[in-house]
């Protein structure tokens, strides 16, 4: 370059400015990485209580604990078998009628809703999930399970009764309305919101010109869903139900009010049944010695069940936005 | 132009013209299901609504609000202790969680932006953000009830302030995430330190959003029973000042006296659900108004 | 495409000749830069100086904003970015990790492509930078910041609502304003990135003129895709290609008798 210079200013003018508070920088900056830190370390204390809590019961009871139906306080003898039994029946059943549900209100509110109602449809449907889990309790017990017994459990047993199969799965020999089929249905309720506004989300991330072109061919809006959307959307809406199968898994004060809390094992969706969340909130206050460490490896089993699907769940979704 | 042909030549309708009608049959199908199905959804918090008015209704008075929860077998009484209690374990968890949570959102949007770790966070929050309350229960007893030696309200706002963290985390960062890059480097180029950068510029730039997922968050932990049910407990009584010991609760007061053989009870828990459902509707629209007025302005 | 060359030349001698005697005021030696392991500014060696506007040409990609970045160090921002070589501001090497960051970015201010008011009041907006760096009684603070929005010629636009919100100034007037908060800082030098290219034209003309106006005090670095605009405004003229400093002289020169071939295509429009 021609004109490199020699006629540099040069200052040795100490700077009177200086920055007022590195030493609050660094703190702040500390705070917040330990912040973010407490969120593993939470999850890290869940595990290792439930773990450390649990033990004893399987050291006691071994592999045996989680395929023995017993629950005897009385003789110190516990088994998970018909809380897992309970708590898998009732979340597939709420899976069973809550993703049509779920899928269908998506597709409603991205599809065919006029835009000046899709808030307050689509708000509507968010605040489902705000009411509290003890007034779905309460719903479900004093409101639904007396209709429920009176049209559904009474009729269908009448029908069904000496059928083979049928006659098993659907006969109350007590009509009361409560049981694991009502606490499904209940949940199916509690878990809609979670489903459908993540299937929402990523129906909305489709291009749209993708969806212009089916119709661009003649397609119906029924075609259109079928062949372009929920192709597209694929395994991400997969995610969103193991999402809603998580919280149909966990949740508790629903299904403690409407399940009928038995500790039996039946084969009828219409009896009472337990799950393990259920079991934990009826006996854990009362609970010492080996009947508390039980709970705790009930809650043991629940996390890592629920675990493994909400990872599941997170890996499935984070797809779409990968792609 | 040349003169109009007298007469259009007639065309035959195609032969697929058979196949369109069960198309369209399909199409209606759909449509009629998907409004029938979200039709469904409204009816359900429609009749939960009607359902609390009606019954919660009935049990409203100005007793319900002065006097505290009655013992068994005892006439009249009110819920006045389980409000206080409730508002108490509410504000104490939201309290706590929401520097805690405001941090760490600040940490995953700003400082820890691409690298593992934070990504790792990210996913577990994601996971704590739909774990069963109940487990969380059990968390904060085992880590606080058992080595103190009693419940108290202290276990009930940490084990609400751990269901509030995750949310407040997530919406922290993604409003953060929203804002512009430009705006922080404009606040960076002028010589402040990060901290200056992202307390009078980021937060300032999210804050409607922030506001929004802490009124999420207390929305979420006010309603929450099963978390309390082995920390706080509940009571019947006045709570200790010093919150050791059982600290009444809505939500615990409910599950109790709704599943109670007293009438006076029952009545009380309803007008308990009315109270605490209609509070944490209004919190929720609320947090939504308010992103909403952000985002017109 | 020649008119544009034409309009050019023609423009040239609206502002100031440049002083061919003015001393350094960054000195660039031998300046490497990398977006992780890419190469984006080979070898650069380049002075600019006192009180003279300098302007960055050349096409998208070609390095201009990157070298600008590198002044202020808020590449540093981002952890792939780095540089090497030696940066002198008044003699000292920004670039060396004594440096307090933050100090040099109040010395050296900084003015972005789009429009970057901060989510509060007028004033405070003024306020922040010099409250990050000096205590000032609130009537002294005051004057600084009629004094910072006068020079940015935006006084008699917003005097009566220094109390608004910042971001409800039309385009050019949040420019300006964001012009008014880097010089209330008093900085030695202004980088300006682009700074009217998301800008109407006459708020165009009017951020150009306070440039001319800001050139007595300031010394200022502008980097533009518009050659009428560096033809206009600037004393300085440095044409970049591929990371590369093609050519660097005078303005009037640069655009008369361009010495190398690329500077010659690039200011007649023959590419870019």
């Amino acid at each position: 370059m021609s004109v490199l210079s020699d006629r540099m200013i040069i200052s040795n003018m100490q700077s009177v400015r200086r920055s007022s508070q590195p030493v609050f920088d660094r703190v702040f900056r500390w705070a917040s990485y330990g912040s973010a830190l407490l969120v593993l370390i939470v999850l890290a204390g869940i595990i290792g209580s439930m773990i450390y809590g649990g033990m004893p019961a399987f050291r006691e009871f071994g592999f045996g604990f989680v395929t023995s139906s017993a629950w005897d306080v009385g003789r110190d003898q516990y088994g998970a078998w018909v809380a897992i039994v309970g708590t898998l029946t009732s979340a597939l059943i709420a899976l069973v009628i809550g993703v049509p549900l779920s899928i269908g209100i998506a597709i409603f509110l991205t599809q065919l809703c006029p835009p000046w109602l899709k808030r307050p449809v689509a708000t509507t449907i968010e605040l489902l999930a705000a009411v509290p889990s003890i007034i779905y309790g309460m719903w479900g017990l004093f409101v639904f399970a007396p209709l429920f017994a009176k049209f559904v459990q009474i009729p269908v047993s009448s029908i069904v009764e000496g059928l083979p199969f049928f006659g098993t799965i659907l006969y109350a020999r007590v009509p009361s309305g409560v049981g694991v089929l009502t606490a499904g249905i209940i949940l199916a309720i509690m878990i809609i919101p979670f489903i459908a506004s993540i299937t929402r989300d990523i129906l909305d991330q489709i291009p749209t010109m993708l969806r212009e072109s089916a119709y661009g061919i003649g397609c119906t809006t029924w075609e259109v869903v079928r062949h372009v959307l929920l192709p597209q959307a694929g395994v991400s809406i997969i995610g969103a139900i193991m999402l809603g199968l998580g919280r149909a898994l966990g949740e508790t004060m629903a299904v403690t009010f409407v399940i009928g809390n038995a500790n039996r094992l039946s084969l009828s969706l219409f009896d009472p049944g337990s799950t393990i969340a259920s079991r934990i909130a009826n006996e854990f206050n009362e609970a010492a010695g080996l009947q508390l460490n039980a709970l705790l490896a009930l809650g043991c089993i629940l996390f890592l069940v629920t675990f493994t699907v909400l990872v599941l769940a997170r890996l499935l979704i984070a797809q779409v936005k990968a792609r | 132009m040349g003169t109009l042909p007298q007469h259009l030549p007639v065309v035959n309708p195609p032969a697929w013209a058979r196949v369109r009608r069960s198309r369209r049959m399909a199409d209606r199908a759909l449509k009629v299901t998907c409004t029938l199905f979200t039709l469904l959804g409204v009816a359900v918090l429609g009749w939960i609504l009607v359902m609390l008015l009606i019954e919660g209704g009935r049990g409203l008075s100005l007793a319900v609000f002065t006097q505290t929860t009655p013992g068994p077998g005892s006439e009249g009484g009110g819920i006045a202790n389980a409000l206080v209690g409730s508002l108490i374990l509410t504000v104490l968890g939201i309290v706590v969680a929401t520097p805690i949570g405001v941090l760490a959102g600040t940490y995953l949007a700003e400082y820890g932006k691409g690298s593992k770790l934070a990504e790792l966070i990210r996913f577990v929050n994601d996971i704590l953000l739909a774990a069963p309350s109940i487990l969380i229960g059990l968390f904060v007893y085992t880590l606080m009830v058992q080595p103190m030696g009693s419940y108290s309200g202290w276990a009930g706002g940490v084990a609400l302030a751990i269901i509030a963290v995750p949310v407040i985390v997530r919406t922290t960062e993604d409003m953060l995430s929203l804002v512009p890059g430009s705006l922080r480097e404009a606040g960076v180029a002028l010589g402040a330190p990060m901290s200056t950068v992202i307390m009078s510029i980021s937060w300032r730039a999210a804050r409607a959003g922030m506001v929004t997922g802490v009124l999420l968050a207390t929305a979420r932990i006010a309603g929450e029973t099963a978390p309390l049910l082995f920390t706080a407990l509940n009571n019947n009584f006045w709570f200790k000042p010093n919150l050791m010991g059982g600290v009444s609760n809505l939500p615990v007061m409910i599950y109790q006296f709704a599943l109670a053989p007293y009438q006076n009870w029952r009545e009380l828990a309803w007008a308990g659900a009315l109270i605490i459902t209609l509070s944490i509707l209004a919190l929720s629209i609320a947090a939504r108004l308010v992103l909403k007025k952000d985002k017109v302005r | 495409m020649s008119p544009i060359a034409v309009t050019a030349s023609s423009a040239i001698g609206h502002s100031a000749p440049a002083d061919l005697n003015a001393p350094v005021r960054i000195g660039v030696r031998n300046l490497n830069f990398y977006y992780g392991d890419f190469l984006s500014l080979k070898d650069i060696s380049i002075d600019f100086f006192d009180r003279q506007v300098t302007a960055l040409i050349g096409p998208s990609g070609c390095g201009k904003s990157t070298l600008l970045r590198t002044f202020n160090r808020i590449y540093s921002l981002y952890p792939e970015q780095r540089a090497e070589g030696e940066i002198l501001l008044d003699g000292q090497n920004v670039l060396s990790s004594a440096v307090d960051v933050n100090e040099l970015r109040a010395r050296v201010g900084m003015v972005f492509q789009k429009p970057t008011p901060f989510p509060m009041s007028i004033y405070d907006n003024i306020a922040f930078g010099i409250r990050l760096y000096e205590k000032l009684p609130k009537g002294e603070l005051d004057d600084r910041i009629e004094e910072a929005l006068r020079k940015a010629a935006l006084w008699d636009e917003v005097k009566d609502k220094l109390r608004q919100s910042g971001m409800g100034l039309s385009g050019g007037q949040q420019q300006r304003l964001c012009i008014a908060r880097t010089i209330a800082q008093r900085p030695e030098v202004i980088l300006l990135d682009e700074p009217t290219s998301a800008l109407d034209p006459i708020s165009t003309g009017k951020i150009e003129d306070l440039i001319e106006q800001l050139r007595t005090e300031f010394t200022i670095v502008i980097v533009t895709h518009n050659m009428q605009q560096a033809a206009r405004i600037s004393q300085f003229t440095a044409f970049m290609y591929l990371g590369e400093l093609v050519e660097f002289g005078p303005t009037n020169k640069m655009f008369m008798t361009p010495t190398k071939k690329q500077t010659q295509d690039y200011i007649t429009g023959r590419f870019g």
